[in-house]
């Protein structure tokens, strides 16, 4: 594994991630598999300070739909996506909710800095809170 | 039609650059293939036999004459001079070079077009009906509705890594134009009582290796909130559907395992919890992207009767035009399926007199169908003769919509990796035998596959053909009694295979057969099919 990039200031919750099916409430860090249901968390949302998502394979998606509905929820700690991870997935996995990614190789700051920047606007809400285009063109018709 | 504004011309510029930073990496080696493979496929680059193919979207089918000369210029500058219009309303280049990928892009952009999402576990390009806001048998335009699909699923954050490719087609009509059934899942636009709009929600069908037709998981979705429901179906396929088998992948397979009943109840589950998430635009969204498609200024005394003196004229007439909304109009359809040639290609010099005419006689319209031919869709019957003496001085003027001729096949294995055997041959020598009766055969949907995947639509084929490998060898398998219409059904399998020439004479026996056994003119050979089943057909070709 590279070097874990992280998207927040905080200081990193360096506990170890155990697996869901040894998670004890009030544990503060979970990983958490493709085929495991996110919800299942929900009720230690309060106790938890970071939850890592695996990524086995490029081509694997669960991740996703997974950290966007743990911030649905009101989760507001790092979800960390691990594993089989490029840069030009990074705008995807944000928009999702993560806000770190520990890839298996290293991501080059320079062009995820370009990738995160690259789209000015997009057509959808997530759970990053930017306005998606038909909220903005609402605005400029008012 | 629909045009980009500030923000739509931001984002497509924004996805050129991108990829052309992609590319470059990957040209100096920065990237390796197996990372590269699956960015160039969201940008609808293939590897194929002999070259790259790309795959350029177009939404729902619709284009303007502008884009079509665009259209044209990429297949002189980039290909070799043609392009190949597809089963899904899209336009395929087969010899691609990616270090030129870029600036063909950039060249698509300068004209409101793009390559998203034309390959990849994602949501592809949206299809509608090719007559949309012309026919007179329609409730309301789809094509608004399949618009802001597209913007809704265009770079979508939870569903650009399904677990399989994921297609959505929208229709305005009770006569379905754009094969919802065998979608992964089909709009409807429906009217209730009061004359409201709603959407019919059919989830499940597709082609491919397990065909199936869709189930209605919904009869009525309110307009205002039909994008939440879609975030839910898709997020319940995208958590729920099947990643240990490619095969198994679509949400056919979901749909079949869960049963409809519990696939929509489960969906419905995740609307509850989604909806009040604010996903939805305000109806004024909807409202702006509908004004843009507003049909063009019609000539309200343009008159009805025409001079149809001409045998020729008036037998294209008569096969290739459908009546339109407005009096005095028609709809043409502009036949790709000239017998001999290769189904759904058209030359760059044919594209350019195409959107001349669209231009001159069209209101700036052209449609793809997903039966790979072209439509003008707004034209005075009064200029139909003129029309037709353009197209036909083009090779452009074949009268066999819908007809035995008119075939739909894949590229096979002439171009395609997957296929395992040819197709466009096939379709080409049937086509050439029978042209000559297709006259008297009347309506007959002839479907050519190169490989179970199923592009060439067999399993909708009034007569469908599969192309397979059997030992090393092309094998043809016969299937009969598919439509991908409003009265949707799955075509069977008649029997053992042939090769080559004999898929060919089978055809023809069943044809023959047919001619024997149908009860009158009127009746279609899918009628008669479904009147007399299998057994006398198996026996012409068996017996």
């Amino acid at each position: 594994m590279a070097e874990v990039y992280r998207l927040r200031t905080d200081p990193e919750h360096t506990a170890p991630a155990v697996p869901l099916t040894d998670y004890q409430p009030g544990g503060t860090a979970v990983q958490l598999e493709p085929d495991e249901d996110a919800r299942l968390l929900v009720p230690h949302l309060g106790a938890l300070k970071r939850i890592d998502i695996s990524f086995p394979k490029f081509r694997e998606g669960r991740g996703y739909s997974s950290a966007r509905i743990l911030r649905e929820a009101g989760f507001t700690g790092e979800i960390r996506a691990v594993g089989v991870l490029y840069v030009d997935q990074l705008s995807f996995l944000v928009r999702a909710g993560f806000d770190a990614v520990l890839p298996e190789t290293p991501i080059d700051p320079a062009v995820a800095e370009r990738t995160l920047t690259r789209f000015p606007f997009v057509y959808m809400k997530a759970t990053d809170g930017l306005q998606p285009v038909w909220a903005l063109r609402e605005q400029a018709s008012a | 039609m629909y045009r980009y504004d500030e923000y739509d011309q931001a984002i497509v510029d924004a996805r050129v650059a991108e990829f052309r930073e992609q590319v470059e990496r990957r040209l100096k080696n920065e990237i390796s293939e197996e990372a590269f493979k699956p960015l160039r496929l969201m940008n609808g680059l293939y590897l194929q036999l002999h070259a790259y193919m790309l795959r350029v979207a177009i939404p729902y089918g619709t284009l303007d004459s502008r884009q079509l000369r665009m259209l044209a210029h990429i297949a002189r500058r980039y290909d070799r001079g043609y392009g190949h219009f597809t089963t899904r309303q899209n336009i395929q280049y087969n010899w691609m070079k990616l270090e030129e990928m870029p600036d063909l892009l950039a060249d698509l952009a300068s004209v409101e077009m793009h390559a998203f999402q034309t390959s990849g576990n994602c949501i592809r390009n949206i299809s509608s009906d090719q007559f949309a806001a012309a026919a007179a048998d329609e409730i309301a335009d789809p094509r608004p509705y399949a618009e802001l699909l597209r913007q809704w699923s265009t770079l979508h954050p939870e569903f650009s890594f399904l677990p399989r490719k994921f297609k959505i087609a929208v229709t305005g009509s009770k006569i379905d134009r754009a094969a919802i059934k065998l979608h992964d899942i089909g709009l409807e636009l429906v009217q209730n009582e009061a004359g409201e709009i709603g959407l019919k929600v059919l989830v499940g069908g597709g082609m491919g290796r397990t065909p199936m037709l869709a189930h209605v998981i919904r009869e009525w979705l309110p307009v205002a909130d039909y994008l939440s429901y879609m975030e839910a179906i898709l997020r319940v396929y995208n958590r729920h559907g099947r990643r240990d088998n490619i095969y198994k992948a679509r949400i056919k397979i979901l749909v079949n395992d869960l049963g409809a009943a519990e696939f929509a109840r489960q969906v419905e589950e995740e609307w509850a919890l989604v909806k009040p998430l604010g996903l939805d635009p305000p109806p004024s969204e909807l409202a702006r992207i509908a004004a843009h498609f507003a049909p063009p200024v019609l000539d309200a005394n343009a008159p009805v009767a025409i001079d149809l003196s001409n045998a020729e004229f008036a037998n294209w007439v008569t096969v290739n035009t459908h009546p339109h909304k407005a009096p005095g109009y028609a709809i043409v359809t502009i036949s790709l399926k000239a017998p001999g040639e290769i189904p759904g290609d058209a030359s760059a010099d044919q594209m350019d007199i195409i959107a001349d005419l669209a231009q001159r006689y069209a209101g700036d319209e052209i449609r793809v169908t997903h039966a790979q031919n072209l439509v003008l869709p707004y034209v005075r019957r009064a200029d139909l003769f003129d029309i037709w003496q353009v197209l036909k001085a083009a090779g452009l003027a074949t009268a066999n919509l819908d007809r035995a001729s008119d075939i739909i096949s894949c590229p096979g294995l002439d171009y395609c990796t997957l296929a395992n055997a040819r197709s466009i041959p096939i379709a080409q020598k049937l086509a050439v035998k029978l042209a000559p009766q297709e006259a008297d055969l009347g309506e007959l949907k002839i479907k050519v596959s190169g490989c179970i995947n199923g592009c060439g639509h067999h399993h909708a084929g009034h007569i469908g053909i599969l192309g397979v490998d059997r030992k090393g060898e092309e094998n043809y398998q016969l299937l009969l009694g598919g439509s991908g219409a409003e009265d949707a059904t799955l075509a069977k399998i008649l029997g053992p295979g042939f090769d080559e020439n004999g898929i060919v004479t089978a055809v023809e026996k069943v044809i023959d057969r047919y001619k024997t056994l149908r009860a009158g003119p009127a009746e279609r050979f899918l009628d008669t099919y479904r009147r007399v089943g299998a057994e006398p057909f198996k026996e012409a070709v068996y017996g």
